[in-house]
């Protein structure tokens, strides 16, 4: 069994360099020539906390097929300069076979890199960059690297003019030349040159983009939001572009604030969202609790970062299952989701919004910063492909002068009941957030309380999902079960153990709440060996599953915290030396 | 103001609902109940074009007692709820109803953003200086020496917020007081307060009988404002830092740009697609 990349073409990178040096800006033009080479991608981003500048690395990973997590290692190091590297050097796994160029002025190499065994070739970028007017390194050696991996210039261009094109001609003329030079400069003998994939229609899109574009499609048309890292690309996304399509984006003064304006803009009709992250959704929960009480549609994106309390930023966890499923008090029974990877950031909001709006109740969206501020060439998305076939359209039901019961909580066969929006004459109802029978009068009566409670459960658990409850790939008796963003790199760890002979099916849960219990135990079938991988702690999701009765009890789990991202070989390993430790 | 006409003219009285009021005999806020469905007839709003927004609290319990739409969310959270509902729907006549604890107290955050962000909202706050649902204990506008409460034994200690100069001080672009007792002047007031392109704010001294039997002696402390309402910040200032607290009228009204969204659309969601095409 090899834990190597099975992937044919395309190499693993990770240009890093100090406040200013242009490594982001370097990845971002790499990115987009991958793409227009007919490659997939996967840019990750890693920054240190300052405000502006400081080190960062941009992390790139391009192949012929679909690429939905970073790989185990890189195959090469762009070291622009070596200042602070230390700070992440433990994101830039390498070893022997990797190579790292480096600057010829850039100074030793930080001991941490030397170790690992890398080869080291040192290049005359500054000295390139010098010989053109307002030359920088950076596009030099971007030059020459896209020349070694067999990228074709124009494919850099026109990365470049793609990137960089918003900031005029001072900028990208230089830039266009400093990437020539490196081109033409380059020896490309030291990496094998890349097979080209055909040209694929892609999209250069991050997970945060994803999202607003979901949400959109979904037909969100009113946001309010407060601004966190690392869900703010959201809303920033959704600025202008709600206004395009004749809504708004309403910057609140907190988190209680932005909950509780759409509640406010639902509540009119308009269907509406926020985006955050776990310190924004602490605050709303009260709200969120006001939203299923009184059955008003709104959608909750939580951009996880690492917890608890102001944790870590800038960087991935899964670690809010567990305040997404029971923050709410009382029984309050919701909708948890979890988008898949970025460009199923776009279906699992858009059918986020659908359920909400189709069963009136609140949906909170996990998606994570690994997700969020990642990009990638990913193919296009096209119709949800799994909201389809159900026998309604995802929509709210909505109170009209036809109804001859206009009480606006009155029970119904599948617990939803028609919704008079303001204007409607005859339709008037006070929402409410106390329990109340019927008609909307606040009741404190047992009769009312069970009868309410019943009719907002029910909706939820009587509702036929179809098939987005989540996404499974391969057949074996080895299972990997996971959910959201770790489905990356389990989907890959079972690739590979299926490539080498080791039948392993993977399913990623997509549909958390309410959980699709019998469908699971059907999926899971007679797997002997379970592993439940996820990033957090304390086994959030593993926990929430047994509470549910839907592992057998030889499941095991495979739970760490962030801030580094999960990689397919060390998941293998999990399930592996789990394996072999059952046998003796 | 955009507001429908409705024929034929409806009665104070069609603006009541069927939900019998939890308040105690004697409370103000039958007569801001009152005023509101006087001030709704008197401009013949149409009643499903209203809604009437609020939190947590014995005063917050007027929507369900109006005919019309309404929405009783939580605790210190009816301006946002208001705002979000007139961001999406400004045809829409919103009325935000509250007490001061909701409104001041766990509530003040949203108070001091919603005056400066002056959407055509009008937020009336039944001033009792206490918090009756939750039996009498000590409000933001309670003064300090109040030692009734075994909250806070000794009194708070803290001076009272100010409502309309905190109002002023963060940009509201109508402040007002009425008074319970007096409801053809809470009445007027209201109907200045619904035409008032802008943020509306109306104090409304609203005595409660069962926490606070001496605010029966409002009615002889209250006396009208003695100058016409100016659109002057500095003057209103030096006003409302010189009142009892006991003045009522309108005291500063002023034209101020309303934040409202009114985008049409011009694109589909397809159509941003074409953005993320390599």
């Amino acid at each position: 069994m090899t834990e190597r990349s099975t992937l044919a073409g395309g190499a693993a990178l990770a240009i890093t360099g100090s406040g200013g040096s242009g490594a982001v800006t370097a990845g971002l033009i790499l990115l987009a020539a991958v793409g227009r080479a007919g490659y997939y991608g996967l840019l990750g981003r890693s920054a240190g906390p300052q405000i502006r500048g400081g080190e960062s690395a941009a992390m790139l990973r391009f192949g012929p097929r679909p690429i939905e997590c970073m790989d185990d290692r890189f195959d090469l190091l762009i070291g622009l300069d070596w200042e602070n590297v230390a700070r992440f050097a433990d994101e830039l796994p390498l070893d022997r076979s990797s190579l790292i160029l480096t600057d010829a002025q850039a100074g030793p190499i930080p001991e941490i890199l030397v170790r690992s065994g890398a080869q080291v070739r040192s290049l005359p970028w500054k000295a390139l960059a010098d010989a053109q007017p307002e030359g920088r390194m950076n596009m030099v050696a971007l030059g020459m690297v896209g020349a070694m991996l067999g990228l074709p210039l124009d494919a850099l261009e026109a990365g470049a003019r793609a990137t960089l094109g918003g900031k005029g001609g001072r900028v990208l003329t230089p830039a266009l030349d400093c990437i020539r030079s490196g081109y033409s400069a380059a020896d490309t003998a030291h990496v094998p040159p890349s097979a080209l994939a055909p040209p694929v229609a892609g999209w250069n899109i991050s997970g945060n983009e994803a999202a607003g574009l979901g949400a959109v499609r979904g037909g969100v048309r009113f946001v309010a939001a407060y601004p966190i890292t690392p869900a703010s690309e959201v809303l920033e996304w959704l600025a202008p572009r709600l206004e395009l399509l004749g809504g708004s984006l309403l910057q609140a003064e907190d988190e209680l604030a932005s909950i509780n304006m759409i509640i406010g803009s639902s509540f009119g009709g308009v269907p509406s969202l926020t985006a955050t992250s776990g310190p924004g959704l602490s605050l709303m929960v009260e709200g969120l609790g006001l939203a299923v009480a009184s059955e008003t549609p709104v959608v909750v994106v939580n951009v996880q970062r690492g917890g608890p309390s102001t944790g870590i930023p800038t960087k991935s966890e899964q670690s809010d299952l567990n305040i997404a499923l029971y923050g709410l008090h009382g029984d309050a029974p919701h909708l948890v989701l979890a988008a898949l990877g970025i460009r199923d950031c776009v279906y699992t909001v858009e059918w986020a919004v659908g359920l909400a709006e189709h069963l009136q109740t609140v949906a909170i969206v996990l998606s994570d910063q690994m997700l969020g501020q990642s990009r990638a060439i990913v193919d296009p998305p096209g119709d949800l492909p799994f909201g389809a076939g159900q026998r309604t359209p995802l929509q709210r039901l909505i109170g009209n002068d036809a109804d001859t019961d206009h009480r606006r909580y009155r029970p119904s066969p599948d617990g939803v009941s028609p919704m008079a929006l303001p204007g409607l004459p005859g339709g008037m109802y006070t929402a409410e957030g106390l329990e109340h029978g019927p008609g909307g009068a606040p009741s404190s009566r047992a009769i009312d309380h069970a009868e309410q409670l019943d009719k907002r459960l029910h909706k939820l658990t009587g509702f036929d999902y179809g098939l987005g409850w989540a996404e499974i790939r391969g057949e074996g008796d080895h299972l990997l079960l996971t959910w959201g963003s770790s489905a990356g790199p389990v989907f890959e760890a079972a690739q590979r153990l299926r490539d080498s002979g080791t039948p392993t099916r993977a399913i990623a849960l997509r549909l958390l709440a309410p959980l699709q219990r019998d469908a699971l135990l059907e999926a899971i079938g007679s797997a002997g060996s379970i592993l439940v991988v996820e990033q957090n702690q304390t086994a959030q999701c593993f926990a929430y599953l047994h509470s549910q009765r839907a592992l057998p009890l030889h499941a095991r789990s495979y739970a760490r915290p962030g801030p580094l991202p999960l990689r397919p070989a060390e998941i293998m390993r999990a399930l592996t030396d789990r394996d072999e430790r059952e046998e003796t | 103001m955009d507001t429908a006409i409705v024929t034929p003219t409806l009665r104070a009285k069609d603006y009541k609902s069927e939900v019998a009021p939890v308040w105690c005999p004697g409370c103000g806020d039958f007569a801001v109940l009152s005023a509101v469905t006087k001030a709704l007839a008197h401009l013949k709003l149409a009643k499903e074009r209203v809604a009437m927004i609020s939190g947590i609290g014995c005063s917050s319990r007027l929507p369900a007692y109006v005919d019309a739409y309404g929405f009783h969310g939580i605790h210190g959270r009816a301006l946002p709820l208001a705002s979000g509902l007139k961001a999406a729907r400004p045809d829409l006549t919103v009325i935000v109803a509250g007490g001061d604890g909701d409104g001041f107290s766990i509530g003040g955050n949203h108070f001091l953003h919603a005056c400066r962000r002056n959407m055509d909202l009008t937020y009336i706050v039944m001033d009792n200086e206490v918090y009756g649902m939750t039996k009498g204990q000590a409000s933001p506008t309670t003064q300090p020496d109040w030692a009734k409460s075994k909250l806070t034994p000794h009194g708070t200690g803290m001076r009272p917020f100010l409502p309309t100069a905190i109002a002023l001080a963060a940009g509201a672009s109508f402040i007002a007081r009425g008074f319970a007792g007096d409801p053809n002047g809470l009445t007027k007031l209201l109907v200045e307060a619904i035409e008032h392109p802008g943020f509306a704010f109306l104090q409304v001294l609203s005595p409660c009988q069962t926490f606070r039997p001496e605010q029966k002696e409002w009615k002889h402390l209250v006396h009208p404002v003695d100058t016409a309402p100016t659109d002057d910040p500095v003057e209103a200032a030096r006003f409302i830092q010189a009142d009892d607290g006991m003045a009522l009228g309108l005291f500063y009204v002023r034209r101020l740009p309303i934040w409202q969204p009114q985008n049409q659309p011009t694109a589909t969601p397809a159509d941003l697609e074409r953005e993320f095409a390599l």
